[in-house]
């Protein structure tokens, strides 16, 4: 089984070498592409005027006036060692600029899937199978909130507690005073989408025979659903990790903007407005990093709770639900 | 107090699908009605409203809803609910050629990964995997980044975003096609390869993943109004219903009214095209809906 185990780990793990070296080629093309003229952006962008000295100088020091495959084995190289370049705008290195945001992002990210994941369990464990009423209007607000746009969200949660009842800061990154609206805005679409795939898997293992065994071996309702059956229910909910963090990480992009709080997505947007390639370059990196960790993460987690894929050939890994 | 569900065996598996799903009829008529009349402010917004969306009026800025102003003004005096209408255009065309875009683009490297040899199939299918590492909004933005902001360039962003998940449903559907008694007898019959792809596998490769579109007309939405909230879609004074709820903001704590109702339109937009949606997919899975 052990080696089961490490087969399965080294296959994502070359996968994910992949994975990233695909997207390492993939701003390459982008900053080789792009058009105009990479030393003039470095230097400061179009209304900069660089003498022809300071430009040549550029084109030297980041080997521009290299062929195409040098310049793309030097860009490898450099993102190897770490180095995602400068900043055209901010004229610090990019993991640098990164790395201050970085925290305030992983801590909206954090409460938003605290938030989210919480509340889609909470209301899916109590409504599967239940009178039909109860489960009208779950699926309904799951409908709802699920077809919400976030920005929508967080400019109604901004009227009613933030201007109206004045309960919460409308801007600012400080404290958990400022955390509570935007970690709502970010998770309540989240939740919407994730409680309608939870629900329908719950209501699913509830017909299941061993469900009926465990009844009427007496267990209360409420131990049958978090003992028994929450367990199967988690796997589609696991197959998702994907969707839901890149779901955050767009996500954070809007609430920042909306919020005005500090942050990766913040920082993301301004580079984006700037045409500050890479950084935004930065940020696409990044985010396969995140994608390609989380893989392996979802890959072991399945074996942790589903025990019969410990002995299924390395490659049975539940089919992807249709993610509607 | 426990509500034990009856515990029946699990049921035959044609009674589970028959299972009566409570209250979704009268909701997918409703929702089809909804998208019927954004259909129709798309081609006619002057039959909804004799208001110009332009027109700044600066005695009537930012006043509540009125008989004059059914929902209100904005900062410019403009009337909200005809800015809404006449915005309908745009964020539909948003979704749905972000979707087209999509799908084209899906659909023609989907069609080769299951027909090619494994080089092509894997090279596509790779290509995909890459592709799916991003989140949707994150490729929206690089190609933003390059390209520049406006309209076509968030419709573009979203689709070519969105290829990846298409390629990887028609390669499935290929896939399945291509071994299918119906194809293997079109061959069979001494039909050239391009007629039987032509003919058979692709009307057949489509349909399924049309209905998906559907569904996914509604986030493609979402996602160009939120490029358009961030400033990199439709620029003002253009109606559209993200730019209007990125001007809201500013007004947040004095008109209530202002960023309400952009906001009602694209949920109200989304669920009708996903209640639509699902309900297509329910009945083409042969369930009652």
């Amino acid at each position: 089984m052990r080696n089961k185990i490490l087969r399965l780990v080294g296959g994502r793990l070359i996968a994910g070498v992949g994975v990233l070296w695909g997207a390492a080629t993939l701003t390459f093309l982008v900053l080789y592409f792009t058009p105009g003229d990479q030393a003039q952006a470095i230097v400061g962008g179009e209304n900069a005027a660089p003498t022809p000295e300071v430009i040549a100088q550029v084109t030297a020091e980041y080997g521009l006036d290299q062929p195409w495959y040098a310049q793309y084995l030097s860009h490898l190289g450099r993102i190897l060692h770490g180095d995602l370049g400068t900043s055209y705008r901010l004229h610090t290195p990019v993991t640098q600029a990164i790395g201050e945001q970085a925290g305030a992002t992983l801590e909206l990210a954090l409460a938003a899937a605290v938030v989210g994941l919480t509340l889609s369990t909470v209301v899916a464990l109590a409504t599967a199978k239940r009178r039909r009423w109860i489960r009208g209007i779950a699926s309904g607000s799951e409908l709802v909130i699920a077809s919400t746009p976030s920005f929508w969200l967080g400019i109604l949660l901004l009227t009613v507690f933030s201007f109206g009842l004045r309960l919460f800061p409308a801007t600012g990154s400080h404290g958990l005073q400022s955390l509570v609206l935007p970690a709502l805005a970010l998770a309540l679409p989240i939740a919407g989408v994730l409680g309608h795939v939870l629900r329908e898997a719950l209501e699913e293992v509830l017909d299941e025979p061993f469900i009926v065994s465990a009844r009427t071996r007496g267990l209360a309702d409420l131990t049958v659903r978090l003992r028994h059956a929450l367990r199967h229910a988690l796997v589609p909910l696991i197959t998702m990790t994907g969707y839901w963090v890149g779901a955050l990480l767009g996500g954070a992009v809007i609430t920042e903007t909306l919020f005005t709080r500090q942050g990766i997505g913040r920082l993301l947007l301004s580079a984006v407005n700037a045409k500050d390639l890479p950084v935004v370059l930065g940020v696409v990196l990044l985010s396969a990093g995140i994608y390609v960790l989380l893989n392996l993460v979802v890959d072991l987690l399945y074996l942790v709770i589903d025990p019969r894929l410990r002995d299924a050939p390395a490659t049975a890994r539940p089919a992807v639900g249709g993610a509607s | 107090m426990t509500v034990v569900t009856p515990a029946n065996p699990a049921p035959p598996v044609s009674a589970r699908r028959l299972r009566f799903r409570p209250g979704i009829r009268p909701g997918v008529y409703l929702a089809a009605l909804v998208l019927f009349l954004l259909v129709l402010a798309t081609v006619a917004p002057h039959l909804f409203t004799g208001q110009d969306p332009l027109a700044v009026d600066s005695a009537q800025t930012l006043r509540p809803p009125s008989a004059e102003h059914l929902l209100g003004t904005d900062e410019n005096g403009r009337d909200v609910f005809s800015r809404i209408v006449f915005g309908t255009r745009t964020s539909l065309l948003l979704g749905f050629g972000a979707i087209a875009i999509a799908l084209a683009g899906g659909g023609l490297l989907g069609v080769a990964a299951g027909l090619g040899n494994r080089f092509v199939e894997n090279l596509i299918m790779r290509f995909s995997d890459i592709g799916l590492a991003f989140p949707e909004l994150l490729l929206a933005l690089v190609v933003i980044t390059v390209a520049g902001s406006g309209t076509s360039n968030a419709l573009i962003a979203i689709g070519v975003a969105n290829i990846p998940n298409y390629a990887r449903v028609v390669r499935a559907q290929t896939l399945l096609i291509r071994r299918s008694s119906y194809v293997e007898a079109a061959h069979a019959l001494g039909l050239s390869v391009p007629r039987v792809v032509l003919r058979h596998v692709l009307p057949n490769a489509v349909k399924p993943v049309l209905i998906l579109a559907t569904i996914g007309v509604g986030s493609a939405l979402v996602a160009g109004s939120a490029l358009s909230f961030l400033g990199l879609g439709t620029p003002p004074p253009e109606p559209e219903w993200g730019s209007m709820l990125s001007t809201a903001r500013d007004f947040i704590s004095r008109a209530w009214w202002y960023g309400l109702f952009p906001g009602v339109a694209i949920t109200l937009t989304v669920i009708s095209v996903t209640v639509v949606g699902r309900a297509l997919r329910l009945r083409s899975e042969g369930r009652t809906w």
